[in-house]
């Protein structure tokens, strides 16, 4: 099989800016977006901090009934909007004279789907929790849209016209790296030639606050919400929840050279493993996670040393941040001591399924501009983390390769290969 | 590279386990009932197709307090199907899992929301980051029998079943040895049952006996239903290299999306059935039954044999099991599967328990019918537009 699969549009909805541009600006002036939570009234909540979208849906071109369904799919409908609009795809959507919207198909990821308009629809059903048998009759119109995950894929697929193989993919935090995982598989098999990919989520409501919270994986830096996702920093104590969406048009190469699309690099390579260890816990060796970077960059006919930078998971919870440098370094050997390593979920927080393609968005602008986005906040060393994390400021250099790294509840770990395009 | 399914387990309303289910099956028995899990009386469904056994008898008691009953069936029907296939598990890289998910794990979540809003934040328990979640099953399994290849959770609804065992296909062409791979549902709970209600293609009829009746011109809707299967597909040269009985081939998927109700689901439906027979490599002539999607109401049905007489004409025999056990969302396609996997072996196909004459299809009714059992072709589609297609083979080997 030598179908090669190229990047030809991103679009991304983040928190600090809604769009490409605002997205890369905070990320290049090593802002952080975390804050204290404004969306509910978090008193009581162990953790009270997040990074929020500052989101308005007709002010992003959405209309009322999209404001029925539940956030993350808005947030989908609008990533999507400007990733197909930058493909240069047109203001048909994928109905163009170069597409076939049969050869054009919509994978997106997803951890919690629409938790938020469940738990929403479940307060009201339920009058706050008072009656397990619920009133049936007080059912939301859009409470099944809200049940089923497909939801997202559905949506966005049916905006853009797609009609090839769509679907949603949920495996927890590795969501938005398998995602375009699984299009990019979809291309080089020949079951598509144009894949609309990316992730969306938007957990920040009291129940999955709460379920963080009862396992005690978020950060309590409550009186300092700017400094508290500090991945890979000695002082680091839990991730800060975030929400948002990432969308990348992938299209088959000759596709997109044949009519004229600008490439921002090439997908080079996908792999995922599953850890088999503990839902929630992480080992200390990442072996399963050096799997999947060995097989990604064997994919992509790259030597370890020839990674020009790294894209961690870095989650600032302690276990995520040593596992992953472990696995790092099994895989790169030592390169890994060498090639700049950084998290930007230090600015944007950890969105869940969304993460893993909004860190791909930012992989293909820092190909495409030269410019490594930072690990804010990393100021002390953890002997356990003795890598180059690239502290608080973005630094310029030409990436040839990149890898993006994802660890998951339930065990997943998943690698990405961009490459620039030859 | 071919794959192969050497192992099956079933969790269904007409039997759990395959012997039971399969026996139930070829019967035409309906595990159809009023809803007994709640006191479903103020519902406007009332009918739905429940597991009678419980499965937590048989799933490890620490495993079964931190999962919810979605996750039970998947461990219960995983258990059968490593059993059956006696795939070696070595802990290495090479298998992996892939599920379904049309929901997740919605009692317990429906629990952990209600102490969250009864009680307060500090009432949800440790569980319910891990039990409510889509990816819960495919993680479970992948511990359980520390199954480290690659993971995969897919969700396209009622079409799920299909795209997850497409999906474990590529993983497999792509070098692993096996997948465990299927796809369950425990949607029959208080608030699931709420949710299931806007989608307006639930029967309300409360006579169980006809409340699910695909293809006929009193068709009012589906009954939702539980439970679900698990297959090991496996690459092909791995069965035949350590003598594994093989029970069917995946010979051919595909996947289209045309947006819109099941009403007007016969264009991406035809296209699904013509892509999945050039993957098979056959042609209509070919495909020597049919299992429907059957959604149950009328333009969704007329959709359906618009697609399957323009691809297949009217003569192949059609059949759709899932009226009785109600219609298990992403589970469908895994139950589906299993339940053509056994037609194929024993030439048999299976009838639509409940059937009432069906305009334009031959659809099997009443007993089961003996037949010469080639290619067989397995339809779902999923709300929002979802369509899938996929033939499973006699082996060549068989």
């Amino acid at each position: 099989m030598n179908r090669r699969v190229a990047v030809t549009g991103v679009g991304v909805v983040a928190p600090g800016g809604i769009g490409v541009k605002s997205f890369w600006e905070l990320l290049t002036a090593g802002r952080t977006a975390t804050r204290g939570i404004t969306l509910f009234d978090p008193t009581g909540f162990r953790s009270r901090i997040a990074a929020e979208c500052d989101f308005d849906p007709y002010a992003e071109g959405l209309g009322a009934p999209h404001t029925l369904l539940d956030r993350h799919v808005q947030f989908g409908l609008v990533a999507a909007r400007e990733a197909v609009a930058d493909a240069g795809i047109g203001d048909a959507g994928l109905a163009d004279a170069a597409t076939d919207p049969w050869r054009t198909g919509a994978v997106l990821g997803t951890a919690v789907g629409s938790t938020t308009a469940l738990e929403d629809g479940y307060v009201v059903v339920s009058d706050r929790g008072r009656h397990w048998v619920v009133d049936s009759t007080a059912a939301d119109p859009y409470l099944y849209h809200a049940l089923v995950p497909s939801t997202l894929a559905a949506e966005v697929a049916t905006e853009q016209g797609a009609h090839g193989p769509v679907q949603t993919v949920s495996t927890g935090c590795t969501s938005g790296l398998d995602a375009v995982g699984y299009a990019f598989q979809l291309i080089e098999d020949g079951r598509a030639e144009v894949m609309i990919a990316g992730a969306s989520d938007a957990p920040i409501s009291p129940i999955t606050v709460a379920c963080f919270d009862a396992i005690k994986a978020t950060s309590t830096r409550n009186d300092d919400p700017a400094h508290a996702s500090r991945p890979f920093d000695a002082t680091r104590d839990g991730f800060v929840l975030g929400e948002g969406a990432a969308v990348l048009v992938l299209e088959e190469w000759e596709h997109a050279r044949r009519r004229g699309a600008h490439i921002y690099c090439e997908v080079g390579g996908f792999a995922t493993y599953g850890n088999a260890y503990h839902m929630t816990g992480l080992t200390t060796h990442g072996v399963e996670m050096a799997a999947a970077i060995d097989s990604a960059l064997a994919q992509a006919r790259l030597r370890p040393d020839q990674v020009g930078y790294v894209n961690a998971h870095g989650s600032s919870t302690r276990q995520n941040d040593r596992h992953e440098t472990a696995a790092v370094k099994r895989s790169l050997g030592e390169h890994a001591y060498r090639v700049p390593m950084s998290s930007i979920k230090s600015m944007v927080g950890h969105s869940l399924g969304a993460i893993g393609s909004i860190e791909l968005a930012a992989c293909v602008l820092a190909i495409e501009h030269g410019v490594i986005p930072p690990t804010a906040n990393y100021e002390h060393r953890d002997p356990e983390c003795d890598l180059d994390y690239v502290p608080r400021h973005a630094r310029e250099a030409r990436l040839d390769s990149v890898v993006s790294v994802g660890s998951g509840f339930g065990g997943f770990q998943s690698a990405v290969v961009l490459g620039r395009s030859r | 590279m071919t794959a192969v399914i050497t192992g099956l387990g079933v969790v269904a309303p007409t039997g759990t386990g395959v012997p039971d289910w399969w026996r139930a099956t070829v019967s035409g028995a309906s595990g159809l009932g009023p809803v007994t899990r709640f006191d479903a009386s103020s519902y406007p469904v009332r009918v739905a197709g429940e597991v009678p056994a419980d499965p937590v008898s048989t799933v490890d008691r620490r495993i079964a307090a931190q999962t919810d009953r979605w996750t039970h069936f998947a461990l219960q029907a995983a258990q059968e199907a490593l059993d059956s296939s006696g795939l070696p598990l070595d802990g290495g890289l090479e298998v992996g899992v892939t599920t379904s998910a049309s929901s997740g794990g919605n009692a317990f979540g429906q629990r952990e929301i209600e102490a969250l809003w009864s009680r307060g934040p500090s009432h949800v328990g440790p569980f319910q980051s891990i039990a409510w979640f889509y990816a819960a099953s495919t993680g479970q399994l992948s511990i359980k029998h520390r199954l480290r290849g690659p993971c995969a959770v897919v969700c396209s609804e009622g079409a799920g079943g299909l795209d997850a065992l497409a999906h474990a296909r590529r993983a497999i062409a792509r070098g692993a040895r096996a997948i465990l791979v299927g796809g369950t549902e425990a949607p029959i709970s208080p608030y699931a049952l709420t949710c299931q209600l806007p989608s307006g293609h639930l029967s309300t009829v409360d006579d169980p006996a006809t409340a699910y009746r695909p293809f006929s011109s009193s068709a009012s809707g589906y009954v939702p239903g539980e439970g679900g299967a698990l297959a090991v597909l496996e690459d092909g040269g791995s069965a035949r290299d350590r003598g594994a009985t093989v029970l069917a081939e995946v010979s051919g998927h595909a996947a289209t999306f045309g947006s819109g109700g099941f009403g007007a689901s016969a264009p991406a439906l035809s296209a699904a059935i013509r892509g999945a027979l050039a993957d098979a490599g056959i042609g209509p002539t070919d495909v020597d039954a049919v299992f429907a999607d059957a959604v149950g109401t009328v333009a969704a049905d007329r959709a359906e044999v618009a697609a399957l007489r323009a691809v297949l004409g009217g003569a192949v025999p059609v059949t759709a099991p899932k009226a009785g056990t109600g219609r298990t969302y992403s589970a469908g396609g895994a139950l589906d599967v299993a339940a053509a996997a056994y037609a194929l072996r024993d030439g048999v196909i299976p009838p639509t328990p409940g059937a009432a004459p069906a305009d334009g299809i031959d659809l099997v009714s009443g007993a089961a019918r003996p037949a010469r059992l080639r290619h067989v072709l397995i339809l779902a589609r999923g709300f929002g537009g979802f369509a899938s297609a996929l033939v499973l083979s006699r082996h060549a080997a068989n």
